[in-house]
């Protein structure tokens, strides 16, 4: 086999998924410093804080949690801001990245995939998925809470 | 996204102008996009290493071991689809973490269940069970997460792999306890 050409094709692919992460990157990483800059995720944290409080979920990941199921890029880049913020062996950034690794672009993925076929309902489809989600994120808050 | 990203750009605004802190905030705005370029250089070359790493694990035969090993999991889970190649491979390139060849592998293996269903508007068990499948996210190996890790500098960035792994499992069964939950209840919209 040829190892070398191969490697070479495979870090190919590699960066062109990196290319493909910049645009979005960009737009929320400037979108991101902007909020906490003009004071706004720290009022939305507070607002938000009794409720989350009580379960002790912490506040910092909600944002991340909303985009995930939304944008790919989006969520790869307010999840390297957040693990940037609160430092990379924080139990924010582990849990963050837990439940960005145990979810998935949710309702992009739905779309893509049912998009070439005669299906019009897909209701079932994003109850169970949107339930996963849920449960990876709460498996998330679990694990980061159970080994740090 | 595009009123997530605006609606985030507005609640800035709205806040920075209350705040008094408008030119703050922009140049916040114009470092956090040049910060985009550092973040993104420094976890470009371990996410490159490691696609070439897997490349090589696809070519060298790992992943038609990993189609023998899924073969009986895959086939307990779709019983009455009758080719199974392409939910396969769809399956291996999602553990293998390749998106890039998961989705026309996955699109391909819906279009055919879409025609078993006799292309009905409302899916059948066996699709929507395929899309939870990828909507909950299997990976062995998630090379993004742990570049981002690295990068950021920590001290040990592969030991939220078992964790990683636990999670994962956990909620792509209960999607898949849901959706089984739901068609039992009659629900095929």
């Amino acid at each position: 086999m040829p190892c070398y050409q191969t490697f070479i094709e495979g870090v190919e692919e590699g960066l062109k998924t990196v290319v493909s992460i910049l645009p979005a990157l960009v737009a929320i990483l400037s979108a991101a410093a902007m909020l906490r800059q003009s004071g706004a995720i720290s009022a939305i944290c507070d607002l938000l804080s009794p409720v989350t409080d009580f379960f002790g979920f912490p506040s910092e990941v909600l944002p991340l949690a909303i985009i995930r199921p939304l944008s790919g890029g989006g969520s790869i880049g307010l999840l390297t801001d957040t693990v940037k913020t609160y430092g990379a062996d924080s139990t924010i950034a582990r849990m963050a990245c837990i439940m960005c690794a145990s979810t998935e672009t949710t309702f992009y993925t739905i779309m893509v995939y049912f998009r070439k076929t005669k299906v019009k309902y897909t209701k079932r489809v994003i109850l169970a998925a949107v339930f996963g989600d849920l449960v990876g994120i709460l498996c998330a808050f679990c694990l980061s809470k159970i080994n740090f | 996204m595009n009123y997530i990203w605006s609606g985030l750009l507005i609640i800035s605004f709205v806040f920075a102008a209350l705040g008094g802190n408008l030119q703050e905030t922009l140049t916040a705005g114009l470092s956090g996009a040049a910060s985009s370029i550092e973040v993104l250089l420094s976890f470009a070359g371990i996410m490159c290493f490691w696609s070439g790493i897997l490349k090589i694990a696809h070519k060298s035969g790992a992943a038609q071991f990993c189609e023998k090993l899924l073969s009986p999991a895959v086939r307990r889970l779709f019983p009455r689809v009758k080719n199974r190649k392409s939910i396969t491979m769809n399956i291996i390139a999602n553990l293998l973490g390749m998106g890039n060849a998961a989705t026309p592998a996955g699109v391909a293996a819906m279009c055919e269940l879409d025609r078993e269903n006799g292309q009905k508007p409302t899916p059948s068990h066996e699709m929507s069970r395929f899309a939870v499948l990828n909507t909950a996210s299997l990976q062995l190996f998630p090379t993004t997460i742990i570049g981002i890790l690295a990068s950021c500098g920590s001290k040990d960035p592969f030991s939220i792999i078992p964790l990683i792994w636990i999670s994962s499992a956990i909620s792509l069964t209960a999607a898949l306890l849901a959706e089984w939950l739901l068609w039992k209840r009659g629900d095929s919209k």
